[in-house]
């Protein structure tokens, strides 16, 4: 909650100081294409802190299967298999490719912790130093690119949904938020527990229906500009209505960033995986002596960072429209960060999927904000690093008030 | 008075268990029938503690052969106990703090939706039935177990065990953290138990609680079976001269 307040005031500090430039649609639709590749690695960085483990080297696995998928779609799917460049095919394949060796790797560096009982630091350490340069070796070092036409659509800026579908989508996402409040509240009154008064859950109600449809409101209204909405039209060999404009919506790879969130909201809180998690990051010993397979546990703990590495490999890498041999460098401690910042304790136990989306967003809008009001580069990274340290201070003293 | 002419329950033959060449256990053979509370008596260190992790599963034995209804089974894992009707009351509690006494209740069999996903709800309902039949005064569902005091997180603990039809109870010194009035409650729930035909060891410290709650006690010292001894027969100083000295009494003529 009071994450939530400092993420406001931040954002409304840096307009104040832009002269209302940084609460700009166009703003926030960049700034929430540059969150996406951290923040969904950070939801998984949250299942790996809670279990009490650590991972080191997500920005250099991301960088490996980065490296994998633009060799797929580069050099494998059109010369070895004969498909030809922009194959229809080409984007699902090298996707299913990358994800598949993202967990596998992952499921692989899970078993050296959970079976062979090597820490997770050493583990994730070696693993930083080891797949940032498979991903070197597979390329050669060189920049790959340009990746497939259908690939870079899911980057960002070059993919989006479109003003209809993004309001069907948040029309869509309000029933279905709305709906579990609904639901959730029934299920207590079932069994008799006290429920929340009508009016504050009215209040929630309205709310969560403003902020997801804002939301896509905002993402509407920035226009794609006028050249580029022409290119488009003269590539379908039509021509551009005078006075047209047509509204980004929402990206697909932040429609990624959502799906991804909630399914892991629900893992966290409604699945027995979660809840077992959760349990081995209070009291391992508790966890194992209730019967739950801790090591087997581990492993897939680490199969799902893997995956979501490789995810966001996909993300990054076709934002940028190529692989670059410096993709993902410094993320892992980017992604740390943001699950930290999140209110995920290293301690064990204690971590949020929003909280983590939240922080990385705290992150992104700290950093684009500070360049927007012309902080030089090395005072922005001081800036970050202290928050961090202090966004930690403040979660300890706020634990203690409440004595938990 | 327990009936000793069936099949026990449970029979540890011969069980031994060791930490890299120290004897933890060294061939002790223990047993338990229904209706029964075995009490498990020693110095800290005298093996009372290993011998029943190897019946819940934590430990694994190293020689010897565990029988349930006169039958052999494997017990490699606490999920093998469980699937045995084998509940335990650790002496750490084992919960997991940052999680409230529902979870921790169904921890590892949690109650789930036709769809797959936990059943919070339900879970909670059935969490605030037993507390209500075993602590009346139970407050604080929805806060983490770590939260709560020593007495409710016993509680909790108790719950798990028997919530689940246990037909093998194991208590690791259930009342070492407790006050006057909890220790009571956990006598009257063992009195209950005891007459639903469950079996219980009972690991305490305590001699004067052992003559009180128990029909049996096997006695340990340094990781060996002292002896096994009727308590209607035998006086506290019997017991404590087996503790200490390692001696069984003297046989009283019958």
């Amino acid at each position: 909650m009071g994450m939530i307040g400092a993420f406001v005031l931040l954002c409304l500090g840096f307009d104040i100081l832009t002269e209302g430039r940084f609460l700009t649609p166009r703003n926030i639709f960049n700034l929430s294409i540059q969150t996406v590749s951290v923040a969904i690695m950070a939801c998984g960085m949250v299942f790996v802190i809670v279990t009490r483990n650590i991972d080191l080297s997500v920005g250099a696995l991301l960088a490996t299967c980065s490296a994998i998928m633009a060799m797929t779609q580069t050099e494998f799917l059109p010369y070895v298999m004969d498909l030809g460049l922009n194959h229809p095919v080409t984007w699902l394949i090298s996707i299913a490719v990358g994800l598949l060796a993202g967990t596998l790797i992952g499921a692989f560096q899970g078993v050296l912790i959970g079976y062979l009982t090597i820490p997770a630091f050493i583990v994730t350490l070696g693993g930083f130093l080891v797949w940032r340069n498979v991903a070197w070796y597979l390329t050669g070092g060189q920049t790959i690119g340009p990746l497939d036409s259908n690939f870079v659509k899911l980057g960002g800026t070059n993919g989006t949904m479109g003003e209809a579908a993004s309001w069907t989508l948040g029309i869509v996402l309000t029933a279905a938020a709305l709906w579990m409040l609904w639901a959730s509240r029934r299920a207590r009154a079932r069994h008799g527990f006290p429920v929340k008064p009508m009016w504050a859950q009215g209040v929630l109600a309205a709310i969560t229906a403003a902020v997801i449809l804002g939301f896509i409101a905002t993402l509407n209204a920035y226009d794609i500009p006028e050249r580029r909405l022409e290119r488009m039209f003269e590539a379908r060999g039509e021509v551009m209505p005078e006075g047209l404009t047509v509204g980004y919506g929402l990206p697909f790879s932040v429609l990624i960033l959502l799906v991804v969130a909630i399914v892991l909201t629900i893992v966290a809180r409604r699945t027995r995986f979660g809840r077992y998690v959760f349990a081995t990051g209070g009291n391992p010993d508790a966890a194992a002596l209730s019967g739950i397979n801790t090591r087997f546990l581990t492993v897939k703990v680490f199969a799902l960072m893997g995956f979501l590495c490789a995810l966001s490999a996909v993300v990054a890498s076709a934002r940028l429209s190529n692989h670059s041999n410096d993709i993902g460098t410094l993320d892992e401690l980017r992604v740390i960060a943001a699950a930290v910042i999140g209110g995920t304790a290293l301690s064990g136990g204690i971590g949020t999927i929003y909280g983590a989306v939240l922080g990385a967003l705290i992150m992104q809008a700290l950093q684009s904000g500070m360049a927007m009001v012309g902080v030089d580069a090395p005072f922005q990274n001081i800036v970050v690093g202290a928050v961090l340290v202090l966004a930690v201070l403040i979660d300890i003293l706020y634990r203690k008030r409440l004595g938990a | 008075m327990v009936d000793r002419s069936q099949t026990p329950l449970v029979e540890l033959k011969d069980i031994s268990v060791s930490f890299g060449g120290v004897k933890a256990v060294d061939h002790v053979s223990v047993d338990l029938y229904p209706g029964e509370v075995v009490g498990l008596l020693g110095h800290n260190g005298a093996g009372k503690s290993t011998l029943v992790k190897v019946l819940s599963g934590a430990y694994q034995k190293g020689g010897g052969e565990i029988l349930i209804d006169g039958k052999p089974v494997e017990i490699n894992n606490p999920r093998d106990a469980r699937a045995n009707n084998i509940e335990t009351i650790y002496q750490t509690l084992a919960l997991a703090d940052n999680l409230d006494a529902t979870s921790n209740l169904f921890l590892g069999r949690e109650i789930v939706t036709p769809l797959g996903l936990v059943d919070d709800s339900a879970m909670e309902a059935e969490c605030r039935k037993i507390m209500g039949q075993l602590n009346p005064n139970f407050q604080g569902f929805h806060d983490p177990v770590s939260a709560l005091s020593g007495g409710q997180r016993q509680s909790v603990a108790i719950a798990r065990a028997v919530y689940f039809n246990a037909r093998i109870l194991i208590m690791d010194e259930p009342t070492a953290a407790l006050g006057p009035h909890e220790t009571q409650m956990v006598a009257d729930l063992i009195q209950k138990l005891k007459a639903q035909g469950i079996g219980i060891f009972l690991i305490d410290h305590d001699v004067h609680s052992v003559i009180d709650l128990c029909d049996r006690a096997s006695v340990m010292k340094n990781g060996e079976l002292v002896g096994t001894v009727n308590i209607p027969d035998v006086t506290d100083d019997d017991l404590l001269s087996m503790i200490i000295l390692g001696k069984t009494p003297t046989p009283v003529t019958a």
